[in-house]
């Protein structure tokens, strides 16, 4: 692969008709390259909770993912309410969703730990008021 | 088990199929109505049950390339779901029984459960 795919999603906060959508063109953009299934299947979980996050809680951002040559690059940026405890939002169980998002299946506390989980290097950032950064890389021949 | 065999043993109706469901295996059932617990806990391949019928279903389905859904307590699903359940090829049904009641027939018929992983060490 020469220059690295970039891909760049505006996520609308609150719209679950269209949530997932950009995450499922990243998996498939993924899968048409020929990038091995697992790492696929890490990404799809990755890019899906972080951008359901942009949904439910900052009311919509930016999803991005950069595809290089030995590594995946999946990251958010919103400017939504932040989050004051980084440690007790990675616990798992730990949920502010609204009672919207859980009629829809959402607010287990488990998407950023999920998050984590699929990926080799992980790392947020918050500011209340301000907003939220992450960003999750997975390493394709690991 | 094939999707077929399975959707006789639970009494679905089968909706949004073009494709002979004889030709799908099904090696591990997944039932849950936790999105974020299926995207955790849901071995490749699995066929989820669940009683929520929102798009996001057929969503995490089509993100984790599941072989198909199966809505039970015979719930019928929002329009825009099967839609998306059409667009993306994901065989829906619906089945009458209860949600254990589907899971003890699968069960009962030597289908698998997903694999839950152990916790990772810290
Ligand atoms: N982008 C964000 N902006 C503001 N708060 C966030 C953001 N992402 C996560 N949070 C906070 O962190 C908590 C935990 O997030 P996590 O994704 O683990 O669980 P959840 O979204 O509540 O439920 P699930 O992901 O299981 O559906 C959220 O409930 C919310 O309070
Ligand atoms: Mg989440």
């Amino acid at each position: 692969m020469a220059a690295p795919v970039c891909m760049e999603y505006r996520i609308e906060g609150n719209n679950f008709m269209v949530a997932g959508t950009a995450s499922n063109n990243i998996k498939n953009t993924l899968k048409m390259l020929g990038i091995q299934s697992d790492v696929c299947r890490r990404a799809a979980v990755i890019a899906y909770e972080a951008e359901i996050n942009l949904v439910i809680h900052a009311n919509g951002g930016i999803l991005k993912a950069v595809i290089s040559e030995d590594k995946l690059e999946i990251s958010t940026e919103d400017e939504g309410p932040g989050i004051p405890d980084i440690d007790q939002a990675m616990t798992e169980g730990y949920t502010t969703a609204s009672n919207q998002a859980r009629e829809m299946g959402f607010g287990a506390g488990m998407g950023l730990p999920n998050i984590k989980r699929n990926s080799d290097l992980f790392e947020i950032e918050s500011t209340p008021g301000v907003g939220t950064k992450l960003i999750s890389t997975v390493f394709f021949n690991k | 088990m094939n999707l077929k065999e399975l959707a006789e043993l639970i009494k679905a109706e089968v909706i949004t199929s073009d494709r002979d469901l004889s030709e799908i295996t099904v090696p591990f059932v997944s039932a849950c109505d936790l999105m974020s617990d299926v995207l955790a806990f849901c071995s490749p391949g699995s066929l989820l049950l669940t009683g929520l019928t929102n798009i996001q279903i057929v969503r995490t389905a089509q993100m984790l390339d599941l072989p198909a859904v199966v809505f039970v307590r015979g719930k019928i699903p929002l329009e825009e779901t099967v839609n998306l359940a059409k667009e993306s090829g994901i065989p829906v049904l619906l089945s009458k029984y209860s949600l254990y009641e589907v899971c003890g027939r699968l069960y009962a018929a030597g289908v698998k459960p997903s694999y839950v992983p152990q916790p990772r060490e810290a």
